[in-house]
């Protein structure tokens, strides 16, 4: 087991945001946190990347990183790609990816794995010199994939890929990212409000409501489940 | 038009002084959102340590370079031991401790090397440079470390890796921590050498304004004047600013009649409310737009 998370607990100064949250994900696993908006879900994603206040148990590789500072964190390997993208606006695209791999020292491997990520995104390389604040919503979106491949992670924590996109993008999206799960052999955990995208990725599912979480499921059981399919998949 | 260029000359001479100050003013407000009210006594602080090398036969230039490393290591503690702990503090937390640091230097430095105004001697000597009267060979000196040390830290921020990580620092601390950059060591650094470039400042200056306590005081708030008037946000624009502020001192004292050596401050400073009335961000700064 990779990941093991056991009674997970996150706080916004004295609002409590998840109450005893357990999950956990085998290396080169996909699974998704479903929920409303509010329910938490970022919230598990920043209280496992130590960027919230959190009680309880997190395990990666057996090692307890609950309580480590983020930069730490982010040295075993974990890429979080944040809710907003998190690109780094007023440097260049390509920047941006020298910037996700701060933590690596080894120059060639560095640029072959920036190659690597124009190959996987080739509009990243026709804009490789532009600020990246001048990208489109997908192209950022891609960039901050791409940026978190630069740190060669195991695990890739989403945060609503899917944002904002229009449907083509968001098609062409998923379908890089499951070629890296798949070729890479990179294990994500994947937030999405799109769940039946979602469900589509992941071979697990947890359904998250007012920070706790209420079904734990494989996914196709999600998606068989009347009240999840009224509820979160519209049809 | 002598008189107007010479006076130009001399503006952009003590304007390089000003630069230098709103640079090392401009690179920790990019890191921690707050003006160093302390930054002019540190510099003074720095110069006071070059001065103490050189009373010790240290060599002019060997002094300078001691003074500045030892500038850029007491930065980083400063950083670390003053403000470190209280960067989550609220604002007037960082002003007083600002303030606590400002007398600090200054009673400390009186009270090291006493209050009796010293002289600082100029590598460059204060003959006319290449042979014209417009300015001193001291001044084009000052003019010229200022380019050169501009030039350093634009090769240093666009051309290295870690140049690049406190860019990111600065810009997006939240990301930079997601892609494993040390936030906190970035902000050190950046005191560290916001404290190098206050010592190079202060060493120039010495020579004009002589070396005591209270020498940076004006110097100072030229160079917060100079880097509000370019961009607080903006390195290259308060680099611009510092230098407009030389210029526009001189000139305002010089041909605008009852302003004198007295006002010419105050007309500085209302120039710069007349900028800020129209372009709040400064000339170079870019407006921050917060998305909700």
């Amino acid at each position: 087991m990779m990941l093991k998370v056991a009674g997970l607990e996150a706080f916004y100064g004295e609002q409590q945001a998840l109450f005893g949250v357990g999950f956990e994900l085998d290396e080169g696993g996909v699974r998704t946190l479903l929920g409303a908006n509010g329910a938490g879900k970022t919230t598990v994603l920043r209280a496992l990347c130590g960027m919230v206040r959190t009680a309880g148990e997190v395990r990666f590789d057996g090692k307890a990183i609950a309580g480590w500072a983020t930069e730490d964190i982010v040295r075993l390997s974990i890429a979080h790609v944040p809710e907003g993208r998190g690109t780094f606006l007023r440097v260049t695209v390509e920047e941006n990816l020298q910037l996700g791999a701060m933590t690596r020292r080894d120059r060639p491997g560095i640029a072959a794995d920036i190659d690597r990520v124009y190959e996987h995104f080739p509009r990243l390389r026709e804009r490789r010199d532009q600020q990246a604040g001048t990208l489109s919503g997908g192209e950022q979106q891609m960039l901050a994939v791409g940026r978190a491949l630069m740190l060669r992670p195991r695990l890739m924590l989403l945060d609503e890929p899917s944002f904002g996109l229009a449907p083509l993008v968001v098609a062409e999206l998923f379908e890089i990212l499951r070629q890296i799960n798949r070729e890479m052999g990179v294990a994500m955990l994947v937030v999405e409000q799109n769940a039946a995208l979602a469900l589509d990725l992941a071979e697990h599912a947890y359904l998250l409501e007012t920070g706790r979480i209420v079904m734990d499921a494989p996914a196709a059981v999600f998606g068989a489940d009347e009240s999840v399919r009224r509820a979160y998949l519209g049809y | 038009m002598e008189l107007l260029l010479q006076q130009v000359m001399a503006g952009l001479a003590t304007g390089a002084i000003y630069a230098l100050m709103a640079l090392a003013v401009v690179m920790i407000y990019q890191a921690i959102d707050h003006l160093n009210f302390a930054q002019g006594e540190m510099a003074m602080f720095s110069t006071f340590i070059a001065w103490q090398l050189m009373q010790w036969g240290q060599p002019y230039w060997a002094a300078f370079a001691i003074a500045a490393a030892l500038s850029f290591v007491g930065g980083v503690v400063i950083e670390r031991v003053l403000f470190r702990p209280i960067h989550n503090a609220p604002i007037l937390s960082s002003i007083v401790a600002f303030i606590a640091l400002f007398s600090i230097l200054n009673s400390g430095a009186g009270y090291l090397f006493d209050y009796t105004i010293k002289e600082f001697p100029t590598p460059f000597g204060s003959k006319p440079f290449l042979g014209i009267t417009l300015i001193s060979t001291h001044q084009a000196g000052m003019i010229g470390v200022t380019l050169g040390m501009l030039a350093l830290l634009y090769l240093f921020f666009r051309g290295t890796r870690l140049g690049l990580a406190m860019r990111a620092a600065a810009a997006n601390p939240e990301s930079a921590r997601l892609v494993g950059i040390r936030v906190g060591w970035m902000t050190a650094l950046g005191w560290g050498m916001a404290a190098a470039i206050g010592a190079v400042a202060g060493v120039l200056i010495a020579p004009v304004v002589f070396l005591e306590p209270n020498m940076m005081l004006g110097v100072l708030l030229y160079g917060f004047a100079g880097a509000v008037l370019g961009g607080l946000t903006s390195p290259g624009g308060a680099v611009f600013g510092g230098f407009a502020m030389g210029v526009i001192e001189n000139l305002a004292g010089t041909f605008i009649p009852y302003v004198g050596r007295e006002l010419k401050l105050t007309i500085a400073l209302v120039l710069i409310v007349a900028v800020l009335m129209v372009r709040p961000s400064g000339i170079f700064g870019r407006r921050l737009v917060v998305r909700v």
